[in-house]
């Protein structure tokens, strides 16, 4: 059986919410929790072949350039050495863009940016491999880089699709009651997932197989096929653990392709696994940004006027810009607005998606000059937000689709305390610590991909659930499970979930907080259809079935599931985004709230509070879905505080490409943080009548933080990340 | 070179380059992939195991230094069907996502609390010399070589106090 749905109208009704299993939205364990504490399961790099063989990938030492020469001779004759395989034309120079359908940017002979993978070297152990590349003799012919963002700013250019106006930003400025005007710049920033990109081929005749570390398979396969002129149904990509992405994994990296030709080459599986250093230098970052805002607002506190302006770097050829005004458009009213992007070309390393691109580093800015306004205009920040909630978009008109947000800041702010704040900045002290408390809004649009899954009945009553979709620690396996054993009415030992095999239907795959909605909808309409055909197995109404615990009952029959006629009984569906998509403005909200200390002699910023409260339709599971929002949240953190990839202005190599020097939270950087969810509905979302979550909570959490530490210490730094140097000469003396 | 290593109370022997790692001898030799490679410079833990009792990184040591060390990793800890109580501990307080970090996580704690119980203290400890709490802050303080992208902080803190406090 197959069916699909577009979404074209709100759905009225969710089964899950007249079934009655009980098992959807609760916090059940992660069902594989089990494999992963024990360390079984298994990911990319950790497949065995027969006779696999070794690569480890060489980089460009050269910023800019080409390559003139590689000298395999001696690597060769090296012990252990099985080839040094390259090719000028197919190895990739830039890892894929999220939800490509083509390969990205290929050929290697040009040198684009410091460390672009020029050739594998391939041995039969890792040492072996790793020695080799070591060795490896390459002679470049260097070329002129642009490495020197400051210097490169005068020469961006506009991204045209982003650029919007209505109004008189200028007049309104000139009339405002209160006005803010100021430029914010973050730095690039890396996801560090904790699995290293890996990838393992080999090829079964002339087809592909690759064991992989990525996050959206459907379109990776596509990109893959792409790359290496195959035919799609010759590729299958599989990933059924992937140790975290946040973007980085969102297209195919260099350590594929060079994999499968080397594993062509040599005729036997070849595992290439970046190094981590690697990963910081060829695959992905998220691009710096210089932001200028402009806010302003008449004697009300009305906001009278909203810009948010950008430049982003990235590769000459490659169209991705932050979208960093994303959530600006439409979170708070103004008739005066203006939006868009330019791109600075520079010769550093591919920017693309990172967790939540647009609003992780937009809403630093936004929530930041919303604080700064707030103070100008005398009001409880709060406050502020609350009178500049807009009932409709304010640039399309467009009703929301639902919006819990002035829920989430009253009922946040009650919960935190926030009304016992003094307003005054440098007012409280805690021994040597400045204390503040500051707040932000959090949005993240919220959508829908098309996504597949089949849903079989077995014979012995259990489900079964395939899709290519990949659990990259967000709880696909979990939410899965509870979806069907809520609408087939199974416990959920019972129900198997198969994710991350390309033989399995094409799923939306891990991104943009549209996974578990896309395709948990998919696998909802894939048992709907099987409701469906055990209603008419049991020759009556769907509308009067009642599936719960292993048993289909309707009027007076009782049947266990294992009972049915299950040769086959499974069904194939498909959701696909439609007019509702087109017709409502679609995201979650919520509200941060934060209270830090800033060390009056050196200026170090400790979180010691930090409460966030959250609507984002329904929840699919409140435990995983918490788990979510903390990651979310301990990304900010990193944003704001401590989080800066740095570029070398004479090359462009990255100066801090390891776990060392690239400075992520630790366990002591975060406090026992909290986290609330509201309930809601959104019908115009999904069947399933939930948004997406797992970018929500880094969406304002950095900007809190960052209000905070002003109102700690009156030191208002808009150039993240709040490292202690930008604090320490302006902190004020101690009384 | 050949040498003989005892693992999870089994001897294997081994004829693997010297320059080879524990970590790779485990992962790549011995089928033991519950120890993860994140980084290879110890500055990540996800390699964490426990050498004599105390955690260490296993990328940052030659498996040919261990000859007559007692080495246990994540699958001699428990299995999915016995688990420790930390690990299921992790479980029931969602202490990960993708689980990549995890079996370091778990490692890294299981001597931790040993190292509490034997009364070392850390730079978070308020006495030298009296036996440490249990606190979150004295958690955090000692996990904190142990990376979580994921960032399940929170939950890796409740989930080693509940065993903790089980064992005090």
């Amino acid at each position: 059986m197959e069916t699909s749905l577009k979404m074209d109208v709100p759905v009225q009704h969710s089964l899950l919410d007249s079934t009655n299993q009980n098992i959807i939205s609760r916090p059940i364990d992660r069902v594989e929790g089990p494999l992963k504490v024990s360390g079984q399961a298994r990911y990319a790099a950790e497949f065995k072949l027969p006779g696999m063989a070794h690569g480890v990938l060489v980089g460009a030492q050269i910023g800019k350039g080409s390559v003139a020469r590689i000298d395999a001779g001696g690597v060769e004759a090296m012990a252990g050495v099985l080839g040094v395989v390259t090719d000028f034309d197919l190895f990739l120079r830039n890892s894929a863009q999220g939800m490509a359908t083509e390969a990205p940017c290929q050929g290697v002979r040009e040198i684009a940016y410091f460390g672009q993978p020029i050739a594998l070297v391939v041995a039969t152990t890792f040492e072996q491999a790793r020695h080799a590349a070591q060795a490896l003799e390459v002679t470049y012919e260097k070329g002129e880089g642009r490495f020197d963002f400051d210097a490169e700013q005068g020469k961006a250019q506009p991204k045209d699709s982003t650029l919007s106006s209505q109004g008189d930003i200028d007049a309104a400025l000139a009339q405002a009651h209160g006005r803010v005007d100021g430029v914010w710049t973050t730095p690039s920033q890396t996801s560090a997932a904790m699995e290293p990109h890996a990838s393992l081929a080999h090829w079964e005749g002339d087809s592909l197989v690759l064991y992989g570390s990525y996050q959206m398979l459907s379109t990776n396969r596509m990109q893959l096929a792409d790359a290496l002129g195959l035919d799609i149904e010759k590729v299958r990509i599989r990933a059924h653990y992937v140790g975290g992405g946040f973007g980085a994994k969102l297209g195919i990296a260099a350590e594929s392709v060079a994999a499968a030709l080397a594993a062509k080459a040599l005729g036997r599986p070849v595992r290439v696994v970046m190094t981590r250093q690697q990963v910081f230098e060829t695959t992905v970052r998220r691009s710096n940004t210089r932001q200028r805002v402009r806010l302003a607002a008449d004697t009300d506190g009305r906001l009278t006027a909203v810009a948010h302006e950008t430049l982003t770097a990235n590769l000459d050829g490659e169209d991705f810009s932050e979208p960093v005004s994303a959530a600006t458009k439409f979170l708070y009213g103004g008739a005066n607005r203006t939006f868009g992007n330019e791109i600075v070309r520079m010769d550093q390393v591919l920017s693309g998606s990172m967790r939540a691109p647009g609003e992780a580093v937009g809403m630093l800015a936004l929530e930041g000059a919303m604080d700064e306004l707030a103070e100008k205009l005398g009001l409880d920040p709060v406050e502020l937000r609350l009178r500049n909630l807009p009932d409709r978009h304010p640039g399309s008109d467009l009703p929301f689709s639902s919006r819990s947000l002035a829920e989430c800041l009253t009922i946040g702010a009650r919960d935190f305390g926030w009304p016992r704040r003094n307003r005054q900045p440098a007012a409280t002290l805690d021994g040597e610590w400045w204390i503040g408390l500051g707040m932000a809004a959090a949005a993240r649009s919220n959508m829908l991909i098309k996504s597949s899954a089949r849903v079989s009945l077995q014979p012995d009553g259990r489900a079964l659930v395939e899709t290519d979709m990949t659990d990259i620690g967000t709880g696909t396996y979990t939410v899965l499970a509870q979806i069907t054993a809520e609408l087939l009415g199974l416990r959920v030992e019972d129900v198997a979930v198969h994710l991350g095999d390309t033989t399995f239907p094409p799923a939306s795959g891990s991104g943009g907080s549209f996974g578990a909605a896309s395709a948990g909808s998919s696998v909802y309409l894939a048992c709907e259809k099987l409701r469906e055909a055990i209603a008419g197995q049991l020759g009556g109404d769907v509308d009067t079935l009642v599936l719960s615990d292993g048993m289909a009952r309707m009027g007076n029959i009782s049947v266990p599931l294992a009972d049915l006629d299950t040769g086959p009984l499974d069904a194939t569906a498909t959701i696909e985004p439609g007019e509702t998509g087109e017709n409502f403005v679609q995201a979650a909200f919520g509200a941060h709230f934060a209270e830090v200390g800033v060390n009056a002699h050196t200026g170090e910023v400790r979180v010691r509070r930090m409460e966030s409260t959250f609507a984002a339709g329904r929840i699919l599971n409140e435990k995983t879905a918490t788990s979510q929002c903390y990651g979310g949240i301990v990304f900010g953190i990193g944003g704001a505080l401590t989080e800066e990839m740095i570029h070398d202005t004479r090359h462009g190599a990255i100066v801090n490409r390891d776990l060392a020097e690239y400075h992520l939270p630790v366990n002591a950087d975060v406090p026992q943080l909290k986290v609330r969810f509201l309930e809601e509905r959104d019908h115009a979302a999904n069947p399933l009548l939930a948004k997406g979550i797992g970018e929500l909570g880094i969406s304002g959490a950095g900007a809190a933080l960052a209000n905070a530490v002003y109102n700690a210490c009156g030191v208002r730094v808009r150039d993240f990340p709040i490292t202690l140097d930008k604090l320490i000469a302006d902190l004020p003396d101690l009384p | 070179m050949q040498m003989t290593l005892a693992i999870n109370g089994a001897d294997h022997a081994l004829d693997v380059d010297p320059r080879t790692s524990l970590l790779d001898v485990l992962r790549d030799h011995l089928d033991l992939t519950g120890s993860k490679k994140g980084c290879d410079h110890g500055q990540c833990g996800a390699c964490t195991v426990l050498l004599n009792g105390r955690r260490i990184n296993s990328c940052l040591t030659l498996a040919v230094m261990h000859e007559g060390d007692e080495i246990v990793t994540i699958e001699g800890l428990g299995t999915p069907d016995a688990l420790s109580p930390l690990q299921a501990a992790f479980v029931a307080h969602d202490g990960y996502q993708c689980g990549y970090c995890t079996p370091g996580q778990i490692c890294s704690a299981t001597a931790m609390l040993a190292e509490i119980k034997a009364g070392w203290p850390s730079h978070v400890s308020d006495d030298l010399e009296g036996a440490p709490e249990l606190s979150a802050a004295e958690i955090s303080e000692r996990m904190s070589g142990n990376i979580c992208r994921c960032s399940a902080y929170p939950n890796i803190v409740d989930a080693i106090a509940d065993v903790g406090r089980d064992r005090s």
